[in-house]
């Protein structure tokens, strides 16, 4: 699990990307990791169809913000349609090593926000589906 | 008793004679406590505000129980049937010898949760009304709370907090006008949190001055706290089996005999009757009354044992290890202080009951327990089912080390060691 807190990690959890809010957005979601309290809040500004801007906001340990940091850093210029079938993977292949399965939540709820964002509701947790 | 719990209590028994509690030795008494973890680590079980570890003689009881004698309870003719009774009886002798009750005033329920829904919806739907006042504590554990919130809400009940310090020690100074009015005070014995001890022979006498009946919720009272329920004089005392080396799914809910008398049944059915016709129901005295369907027999039996282990060692002995424990681990954690640790909570150990809520630096709780994990130290992380004490605090989670008997300095000077860790994987 120590593997897990690389420099970059920590400075995505110390200078969370894209932190914010947005004046209107045009798609928002929030949830609370069930484990821990962590609690994340996706905002997506759209143009045709595709993320044209996003922040988030929350609270809560690196994993978890960290993880929604460098997702949110690839997805502008996404389709919404595509947003919503992001596996897994889309996280794990940034954070992936170390996680421990008691900590696959704190993971994954950067990326169930996003899609919840992008389908106008509470998506399935990605590493349930 | 089968002859390999009582071989190993014993042993208890001999070395309390010989005035030998060495703490090595009860670490002998815990199976769990031998195995290294799958990265080879010790471990290093600092989590007992959750559960606590078992005994070998309490595994044993649930064993023998399930090879020996399994049999339902207060029906059967045959002979393990009637042994199974008698150990579970007994079991209940022992429980109410083990807090200073009579046999009568202890009923068997799940867990502490349990304990304080019955007498939330049988003593308060029937004792509670418009206008009456609850008075809780700002310290109070979810299971000490929402049951009230609930009750409260069937009522039109008012709810009210005796507050806490910045330490979590309790603030008396407004404690008759919080009082005035109040049917109910229902507190905590020590604060899971936090550590607090409620000063319990300030507030019961003066909450029944006020007319007022009093809950103690002993969930982390009596697995750690030298206890006579007589002369606390506590109207009910909540406690479950997990937390004081019993198995889960078994806990008792004191009651003085005439207030339980006086209660309706909770839950109803099978084993709580005198006599059923087929319109109405005479019920069963306590405790049976408040014990429907047929119950945890093996555990009962086993929480017996568990008494006896503690008992052997004797509750003021369990009490000074873990206040000497808790006096050293704030002495070693304070050295952390100057580079970012805050611990909350009091820090005089006199007034904690062994447990020490922590954060450090920037690391989230549960980023620093999964760091202390692959050391094979456990530590809880989170809000601790506190979330109203964390928000008033201003705590979004913290960590918290718990001590019981088997804790060692080791034990506190490793959590140190993986706090160090913790901070070279932060680059702090």
């Amino acid at each position: 699990m120590d593997d897990f807190y690389r420099d970059y990690i920590l400075d995505h959890y110390r200078s969370p990307r894209n932190f914010g809010t947005l004046e209107q957005p045009d798609a928002a979601a929030e949830d609370v990791n069930p484990l821990c309290g962590d609690q994340i809040r996706v905002e997506l500004k759209l143009d045709d169809g595709k993320i044209s801007d996003v922040r988030f906001f929350g609270k809560g340990c690196a994993i978890s913000q960290a993880s929604t940091s460098m997702l949110l850093e690839s997805v502008k210029g996404m389709k919404l349609a595509d947003v919503a079938k992001l596996p897994k993977d889309a996280v794990l292949e940034n954070v992936g090593i170390g996680i421990s399965p008691t900590r696959m939540k704190c993971a994954m709820l950067g990326l169930r926000v996003l899609k919840s964002a992008a389908i106008g509701r509470l998506a399935d947790w990605p590493d349930e589906e | 008793m089968t002859q390999t719990s009582s071989v190993t209590l014993s042993a208890v028994e001999g070395r309390r004679a010989q005035g030998d509690r060495s703490v090595e030795r009860i670490i002998a008494d815990f199976p769990i406590l031998a195995r290294p973890t799958s990265r080879g680590k010790r471990l290093v079980y600092l989590d007992s505000a959750a559960t606590s570890q078992k005994p070998r003689a309490v595994i044993q009881a649930l064993v023998d129980y399930y090879e020996q004698y399994n049999a339902n309870i207060h029906r059967g003719v045959y002979e393990i049937a009637q042994r199974a009774t008698d150990e579970y009886e007994r079991a209940r002798v022992k429980l109410a010898r083990f807090i200073g009750a009579k046999t009568s005033e202890v009923v068997w329920v799940r867990n502490t949760t349990e304990a304080i829904n019955l007498v939330a919806y049988s003593w308060g739907d029937q004792h509670v009304t418009s206008g009456d006042a609850i008075l809780l504590t700002e310290l109070e554990h979810h299971s000490d709370l929402v049951p009230w919130q609930l009750l409260a809400q069937r009522t039109g009940a008012e709810l009210r907090f005796i507050p806490v310090d910045a330490r979590g020690i309790h603030v008396l100074d407004d404690l008759d006008r919080l009082l005035d009015g109040c049917k109910l005070v229902a507190i905590s014995h020590a604060s899971n949190t936090l550590g607090t001890i409620a000063p319990l022979e300030t507030i019961i006498p003066r909450a029944h001055a006020a007319g007022a009946v009093v809950l103690v919720d002993g969930a982390q009272g009596a697995p750690h706290l030298p206890l006579d329920v007589k002369a606390l004089d506590a109207d009910f005392y909540a406690f479950s089996g997990h937390k004081m080396l019993g198995p889960t799914g078994i806990g008792c809910l004191y009651g003085k005999r005439e207030i339980l008398e006086a209660m309706p049944p909770f839950l109803s059915g099978g084993d709580m009757i005198r006599k059923v016709e087929y319109t109405r129901t005479t019920f069963a005295d306590p405790p049976r009354r408040f014990e429907a369907g047929t119950s945890n027999i093996a555990d009962a039996i086993a929480l017996g044992v568990a008494a006896d282990y503690l008992s052997a060692l004797g509750m003021p002995w369990v009490r000074e290890h873990e206040r000497a424990l808790t006096g050293y681990a704030l002495e070693r954690l304070s050295a952390l202080e100057p580079r970012g640790l805050a611990i909350y909570g009091p820090r005089d150990p006199e007034r904690s009951s062994g447990v020490i809520s922590f954060n450090f630096a920037d690391i989230h709780p549960h980023d620093l327990a999964s760091i202390l994990d692959t050391e094979g130290i456990c530590v809880r992380a989170g809000h601790h089912c506190t979330m109203p004490l964390m928000e008033k605090s201003g705590w979004a989670a913290t960590a918290r080390a718990s001590f019981y008997i088997y804790n060692t300095e080791a034990d506190v000077d490793a959590l140190c060691e993986g706090l160090e860790k913790a901070a070279r994987v932060f680059r702090i």
